[in-house]
């Protein structure tokens, strides 16, 4: 940084203005794509939010109106709930889950880890829909075998609708959110403790220290950046499931699966009410902006 | 002496829990990769076992049954050309290799779009001086953290203001400008020395030959992780698939199989032959390149 001051102090300002303008012609193609669709797009969120806007007329402006409807609207309520529950639950479990897959794996010879990595990676790659569909079959009432498993076992008495019942069915979506989300914490892991300072390790070894130990005092400590980058991500990936919930329970039964996500989707898509959905996305988005600084706030404060 | 049974006794410790947890992670895996063993054997059972109240773990015999009911659905033409006024259309064919064609073109113009301009910009956001540097990376660390879905309803209303609605454009120009390229490009070019940058302009490169010649080979594995990346996110970007695109002859794979469950939704064997349809072709690319993949994700991670 303190070289770059250097030179930038040397530079004459012509040269700055040539840098400049080099630099904004390699950026253009980029910042074409992504002011257009990307920026203008979120501000006109925020902005169409005051309005009550729909399909096929002017919109409307109503200030605050939108977001007074919105905080007296139990479903809101209800959905904003549910997704909590849903990040939660989903968040802690996740980052566990792929520390003890990637702590045990990454002992092993190089060729198992990668290929348990891509195992633990699949349910990513075979995309949300072709998941969703293979789950709504397991989970199915008559000829799912997690019925066929439970009555056979003597788990169940009879027969669930798993995804039919209000008791049951987000369980069942947090279940398939967990299996298609630890794939990326595991490669992180994994090569995060592959990262680890090795000779710190052993010499905690030679002083006697066992595996456990020399985990938590030495290895995690090390690997915190990538655990708050981990928890970052995936609380942003449990508040944006939506193609679970479209695709299985449409929100139901009785609103029990219903988050916020998939409500913005039924009113913007369902309904047209454009400027009620841009209301709750802003609600949304502010959400994850305070959750994420937060977690950043904690971690660096470790 | 004691110091010494200590240390066995954890050594002893250590291996039963490494043989224990490695039992446990490989049963764990095996229930990962059932859903996918259930996809593609599904896809080829009978009527009867798919159906049957007690599994059939492996098929009795293979059949394409499932496939040509997914093909004689519906069909479409297997692609237009308009140029002007005329329109040239492709042969009709069964609109889920329509719908495969689409994908293909979708996630292939994404991803090429995508690796260019990311490479471009990623560039000079690591090597370059220049007013506005700082303004133009927050914004794009910004943008990274909010949720994508968000923008969704102001952008539908924009491509329908463009004339880009149902059509694959409105796909692909999001994605392009979702900012995740150029961070994982620009952690790229950081890796690479200044001096290389310098060496060139003084050897009298002009800035382009400066980034073709030398710049774009040195971070060829990030424009790689870049472009694999790319090409499974729009592959399975469902949610921006399902609001831009309407028409039965626009829709991708994913979204057909969607579409077709709304009106078939308890006819398994044609899901899971739809399913697999769909998963097959992006798990064989994630495969092959694998090692490409696991390196944009761990780089795209490092603190920016």
């Amino acid at each position: 940084m303190t070289n770059q001051k250097v030179t930038y102090n040397k530079k004459t300002r012509k040269l700055m203005i040539h840098e400049t303008v080099t630099s904004y012609l390699f950026l253009l193609p980029f910042l074409l794509f992504f002011v257009g669709f990307v920026i203008y797009p979120m501000f006109m969120c925020l902005f169409t939010s005051f309005f009550d806007a729909t399909m096929g007329r002017e919109d409307i402006f109503i200030g605050f109106q939108n977001y007074v409807t919105l905080f007296n609207d139990p479903i809101f309520w209800k959905a904003l709930w549910n997704t909590l529950i849903i990040v939660v639950v989903s968040v802690p479990l996740t980052c566990i889950f792929s520390l003890w897959v990637a702590s045990v794996i990454s002992k092993m010879h190089v060729a198992a880890t990668s290929a348990f990595r891509c195992i633990f990676y699949l349910p990513v790659v075979t995309g949300s829909v072709a998941v969703t569909m293979v789950w709504k079959w397991m989970f199915n009432n008559y000829y799912g075998i997690f019925n066929y498993i439970g009555t056979n076992t003597g788990l169940l008495e009879k027969n669930i609708n798993w995804l039919g019942d209000e008791r049951f069915a987000l369980a069942c979506i947090i279940l398939i959110l967990l299996t298609t989300s630890v794939g990326q914490p595991i490669v992180l892991y994994v090569s995060a403790l592959d990262n680890v300072d090795k000779s710190l390790v052993e010499a905690a070894e030679v002083d006697g220290a066992t595996q456990m130990q020399a985990f938590w005092k030495i290895k995690w400590p090390q690997m915190m950046p990538t655990t708050l980058y981990i928890l970052v991500i995936t609380t942003i990936n449990s508040f944006q499931c939506f193609a679970l919930i479209q695709l299985l329970t449409s929100g139901g039964p009785n609103n029990s699966t219903m988050t916020i996500m998939y409500y913005i989707y039924y009113n913007a898509f369902k309904l047209y009410k454009y400027g009620y959905g841009n209301a709750m996305g802003v609600i949304l988005a502010i959400i994850i902006a305070v959750l994420s600084a937060v977690q950043f706030k904690l971690g660096q404060e470790k | 002496m004691t110091q010494q049974n200590q240390i066995q006794k954890n050594a002893a410790k250590t291996k039963t829990y490494y043989i224990i947890s490695f039992v446990l992670v490989s049963i764990v895996a095996i229930a990962f990769a059932f859903p996918l063993y259930w996809i593609i054997t599904g896809a080829f059972k009978t009527g009867a076992e798919i159906n049957a109240t007690t599994p059939v773990w492996v098929p009795s015999e293979w059949v394409m049954d499932n496939f040509n009911r997914l093909m004689s659905k519906r069909t479409a033409p297997l692609f237009e050309l308009t140029l002007g006024k005329f329109v040239i259309a492709g042969p009709v064919v069964p609109a889920a290799i329509r719908w495969l064609v689409n994908t293909v073109f979708m996630s292939v113009s994404s991803m090429l779009l995508t690796c260019l301009t990311a490479a471009m910009a990623g560039y000079v956001l690591a090597k370059k001086n220049f007013w506005g540097r700082g303004i133009v990376f927050s914004l794009i660390v910004c943008a990274m953290a909010l949720p994508k879905q968000v923008i969704l309803i102001p952008l539908l209303r924009e491509m329908s203001g463009l004339h880009l609605y149902d059509t694959m454009w409105a796909v692909i120009f999001p994605i392009v400008g979702w900012p995740f390229g150029v961070f994982l490009l620009k952690q790229f070019a950081e890796g690479i020395p200044t001096e290389m940058v310098e060496a060139c302009r003084i050897d009298g490169a002009s800035e382009w030959r400066t980034f073709t010649d030398v710049m774009f080979p040195m971070i060829k594995p990030g424009v790689g992780a870049c472009a694999i990346f790319t090409f499974i996110n729009s592959w399975n970007d469902y949610f921006m698939q399902l609001i831009m695109l309407t028409s039965n002859k626009n829709l991708t794979i994913s979204l057909g199989i969607a579409t077709m469950q709304a009106e078939n939704s308890t006819d398994f064997g044609l899901l899971m032959a739809g399913s697999a349809l769909a998963a097959v072709p992006i798990i064989i690319v994630f495969l092959i390149f694998q090692k490409y993949f696991t390196k944009g994700i761990t780089m795209g991670a490092v603190k920016g």
